[in-house]
């Protein structure tokens, strides 16, 4: 059986003719070519496959497309400038050497961007917490941890500077 | 406890690139999405594969039956072995038969299976669905046979065998030291302590799972093959082999790749088969492991029993030690390092960082029903310096000696130091690392809260030294038959003067494009992102051992430098003979360009004449600018050193550990880029606490798994794994050009023995001792309850 849908990534509109039981991921990857998002397990525990749907981190190996018509959906490809100048957070990442093989990143990089938004006053002990629901194999999470609290500390500091000035 | 705010300097102060740790090369196209990892390639009118898998441990095969397969909508083929006919993978080590059974690894199972998710027959279909949907409608009829499933029982009289010439199902038995004397050593000894340890099966488990693209190139004459490997050279050579091709006709080339950790550097069966269909179909194939299959049938590794005992004199000086080790090696040898991997490892090196006058050591790989086994990060080292760690540990209670002071009146302080074990020990700072690591926990009061009342505080050491790169001297005495060691680079100035350089190692999340990049820049003056780092093609690199034992930077590292010198003299001879001056006064002017007094003509300028106008070249000097040159470490070779300190709290409620304090003081020569040592270091730390404490792979009786998922298989999260303090030493490494000692694997060795003895410290007082990994939390609350 085929599907029509309808999807909208990262600001742009999609129709795709699916099988029903087509992951979000599958599509994300292989039908509308965002290899940027892994798939590390297939059963939502490694989190390398996290994408934002409504600004909410989500499993994009755990849903499928048919289930996201009508949701904003968000990559990591959105991250990013078009002409490749990396956002804040992927800046804070690479400062901190937050990442070795790369794998797990766009998904970390996913998480703590939907997190952030949500969280922005987080801890560090907070922000740790989130950070234990992916897997990374490679770096002990520790720089990680550290990348996404810098970043949010400089989010802040940058949200405290705009009031200031307006104030003035 | 703050950490110091980190810098990232560009440059060193010194003008050096190496020793800064500057922005990574790689990161880039990484964190945007960009990078291409081997399931993002995509070929015009790709085939997937999958493997239907034994769901038996140990049966004969009556019958495969794939003709449902072929009926399902979308499959395009189904093969058994019968229908491929590929030569079987074979590990060899050139030993006497008392102490190597080489065993033969079919591609895919031929008459019998051996463990629970071995290949049996592979699957080729339209879409990844379909194929899914095809090995589910295979028939395969199996005649159980009674499974073997740990070691003793291997080894158990009357066991039954897993390979027929095989007998006491035991693949390697070596004996390789006995001092003379040693009987009367420990008769005479005043204090003998023992110690039996087991230690978990574990997984490597990169995060990106194995995975294969294959095609025929019609062009090239060429089958292309794309692959998630740490040895694509060894996979080029055992897949013309299998498949029956020329070398040359094979073309092996990694993208990036999401990490390997030893799991990847072995040829594995299911990238053959891949291969094979698409040569066989001349149609792209891709094969992408999925977790499920990476939990169960993907190489495992560490699962090793130890039985030791140790002599020492009444004022601490370590006397003898005799040691039995044996190694479960899983259903066959893998390829190219053989079932001997591991117990030829532990038996080689197992004294460490302790002077000792007598040793001796029997290692056995024994073959069982279950998943076979690879190299995995640090190899039996991690298992042994537990064992010698907890020798120290039961010495120092046994003769009322503290157990650091113990270890400081045993570690070898002159170098270069003979060992029993016929290794001579370059220098390192064994004492060095011992002290400033116990020092550093002292400074941050965490001895005084170890009797903090109403909790259970515990803090362990451990102290070791780790054997990195490897020659080609290593691997020949342990006589395989396939030597690594060597590594060879070429070097390339192009027009404008940037550079390329080929290495025959591979980064898997190592830095390489990065570090590789730092090493040349220094050799010849020029910034490191006009370097382009060429790895994981065999088209274009000379015969390359891929990444593992650390032997990267070691090894990897000194051929780049050793190239780049060249190439560097080569520079130097044109510009001199351009300025008219003699060779000699002529040097590399740190800034992309050859000086001779106050005149220098750019890199650029040098190429311009090189390759545009050679009539202005000397004489004798060819056109173009390139230069190879090949590396092997020497004699014995290097040792990284460590020492780590652990502090944790046990839960009396629940038995569980929690980490307060995780200290590393370690040095691994030259550190070429600090972030990125460090970052070996977490990270190894990670995989090493989780193999101590929780991660471990399990069957039942009949040799199921007992892990098939994340569910079940735990992986350290953010939440278990405690922020490390690291603090470098540096003892330069004479050996390696770039004098750096290799630092991938340190982390993992040090903290399976640092973990273990600080539970043990925190549980002194219940008298209960506890040896085996992964520590049995059960076992903790019991001895809490009764305390």
């Amino acid at each position: 059986m085929i599907q029509l849908i309808e999807l909208t990534v990262n600001g742009e509109r999609h129709d795709l003719a699916i099988e029903p039981r087509r992951t979000l991921v599958d599509v994300l990857r292989h039908d509308l070519g965002l290899t940027g998002t892994h798939v590390g397990c297939e059963h939502g525990i490694c989190g390398a496959c996290t994408v934002l749907v409504d600004g909410a981190p989500a499993r994009a190996c755990l849903l499928f497309a048919a289930q996201v018509e009508g949701s904003e959906i968000r990559t990591v490809e959105s991250l990013a400038e078009p002409d490749g100048t990396l956002n804040d957070l992927q800046q804070c990442f690479s400062e901190h050497h937050g990442l070795q093989c790369g794998f797990c990143t766009p998904g970390m990089l996913m998480l703590a961007e939907g997190y952030l938004a949500e969280e922005p006053e987080a801890t560090k002990e907070e922000i740790r917490e989130v950070v234990a629901s992916n897997l990374c194999r490679c770096t002990g999470y520790q720089t990680i941890v550290e990348a996404i609290d810098d970043c949010a500390s400089r989010r802040r500091a940058a949200f405290q500077d705009q009031l200031d000035r307006s104030t003035a | 406890m703050a950490e110091p705010p980190r810098r990232t300097p560009h440059l060193r102060r010194d003008g050096t690139w190496v020793g800064a740790s500057v922005p990574r090369r790689e990161d880039p196209r990484l964190l945007a999405g960009r990078g291409r990892f081997v399931d993002d390639i995509v070929l015009p009118g790709m085939l997937h594969a999958q493997f239907v898998r034994s769901t038996e441990a140990h049966a004969e095969i009556v019958s495969v039956d794939l003709s449902e397969v072929r009926a399902v909508p979308g499959v395009v083929a189904a093969y058994s072995a019968t229908d491929l006919h590929l030569r079987d993978v074979t590990a060899l080590l050139d030993r006497p038969p008392h102490e190597f059974v080489p065993t033969a690894m079919p591609v895919l199972a031929r008459d019998r299976v051996r463990y629970v998710g071995e290949p049996v027959a592979i699957v080729v279909a339209r879409d990844p669905y379909a194929v899914e949907d095809g090995v589910e409608a295979a028939i395969v009829e199996y005649a159980p046979l009674q499974p073997v499933v740990s070691d003793t029982a291997a080894l158990a009289e009357g066991a039954p065998l897993v390979h027929a010439e095989a007998p006491r199902n035991t693949l390697v038995d070596v004996s390789l030291f006995a001092t003379e004397g040693i009987d009367t050593i420990f008769d005479e000894a005043h204090t003998v302590v023992e110690v039996h340890t087991k230690t978990g099966r574990q997984n490597a488990l990169p995060l990106e799972t194995r995975g294969v693209v294959a095609d025929w190139d019609d062009r090239d004459e060429q089958l292309r093959v794309q692959t998630c490997s740490q040895v694509p050279h060894q996979v080029r050579t055992v897949l013309a082999q299998c498949v029956g091709l020329d070398e040359k006709q094979v073309r092996v080339t990694v993208p990036d790749m999401g990490g390997g950790f030893g799991q990847k550097c072995v040829v594995g069966r299911e990238e053959i088969a891949a291969a094979a269909v698409a040569l066989r179909l001349r149609k792209p194939v891709k094969w992408i492991e999925d977790r499920r299959d990476a939990l169960t049938a993907a190489f495992l590794a560490r699962e090793q029993r130890y039985a030791v005992r140790a002599a020492f004199s009444a004022e601490g000086e370590f006397l003898a030690l005799d040691a039995d080790v044996v190694c479960d090696m899983g259903a066959y040898s893998c390829y190219p390092f053989t079932a001997g991997i591991e117990p030829l490892m532990a038996s080689a090196e197992m004294p460490g960082v302790y002077k000792l006058p007598a040793y001796r050591v029997r290692g056995r790989a024994v073959t069982t029903n279950k998943a076979p086994t690879a190299p995995y990060r640090g190899v039996s080292r991690p298992q042994y310096v537990m064992v010698v760690e907890r020798v120290f540990e039961k010495a120092a209670r046994a003769l009322g000696i503290d157990a650091v002071e113990l270890r400081r009146r045993n570690v070898i302080t002159v170098f270069p130091y003979k060992g029993v074990n016929n290794i001579t020990y370059d220098p390192g700072s064994y004492l060095e690392s011992l002290d400033l690591c116990e020092q550093t926990l002292r400074d941050e009061g965490w001895f005084s809260r170890r009797s903090e009342e109403n909790r259970v505080i515990g803090i362990g050491f451990s102290c070791f030294s780790e054997r990195t790169g490897y020659g080609s001297g290593a691997f020949a005495q342990r006589r395989m038959q396939v030597v690594p060691g060597f590594d060879i680079s070429e070097i390339r100035m192009d027009l404008d003067g940037t550079v390329s350089v080929t290495t025959g190692t591979l980064s898997h999340g190592q830095s390489h494009e990065t570090t590789m990049a730092q090493i040349v820049a220094d050799r010849l003056g020029l910034p490191y992102d006009r370097v382009k780092i060429v790895q994981g093609d065999t088209d274009r690199i000379t015969y390359g051992w891929g990444s593992f034992a650390s032997r990267s930077i070691t090894i990897g590292g000194s051929a780049v430098a050793a190239a780049s010198v060249k190439l560097g003299d080569q520079l130097r001879e044109i510009a001199a003979h351009l300025l008219e001056a003699d060779v000699d006064s002529a040097e590399l002017d740190g800034a992309g360009g050859v000086r001779v007094g106050d005149r220098s003509l750019s890199f650029a300028d040098i190429a311009d004449v090189a390759y545009l106008k050679a009539h202005l070249l000397p004489k004798g000097v060819g056109p173009g600018l390139s230069a190879t040159a090949s590396f092997d470490v020497g004699g014995d070779g290097t040792f990284s050193n460590a020492t780590h300190g652990v502090v944790v709290e046990l839960d009396p409620g629940t038995g569980g550990v929690e980490i307060l304090r995780y200290v590393c003081v370690e040095d691994c020569g030259v550190a070429i880029h600090p972030q990125v040592v460090e970052g070996q270091a977490r990270g190894g730390i990670a995989q090493g606490i989780a193999g101590a404490l929780f991660e471990q792979v399990t069957y039942d009786d009949a040799g199921q798994p007992l892990a098939p998922s994340f569910m079940e298989y735990k992986v350290p999260t953010a939440a278990e794994i405690p922020d490390v303090r690291i603090e470098h030493l540096e003892t330069p490494c004479a050996f390696t050009e770039s004098g750096a000692k290799g630092a991938g694997e340190g982390g993992t060795i040090g903290a399976p023995a640092a973990v273990l003895n600080a539970v043990n410290d925190a549980l002194r007082h219940t008298g209960v001792e506890l040896d085996d990994t992964p520590v049995p939390r059960e076992a903790i609350f019991r001895a809490l309850e009764k305390a």
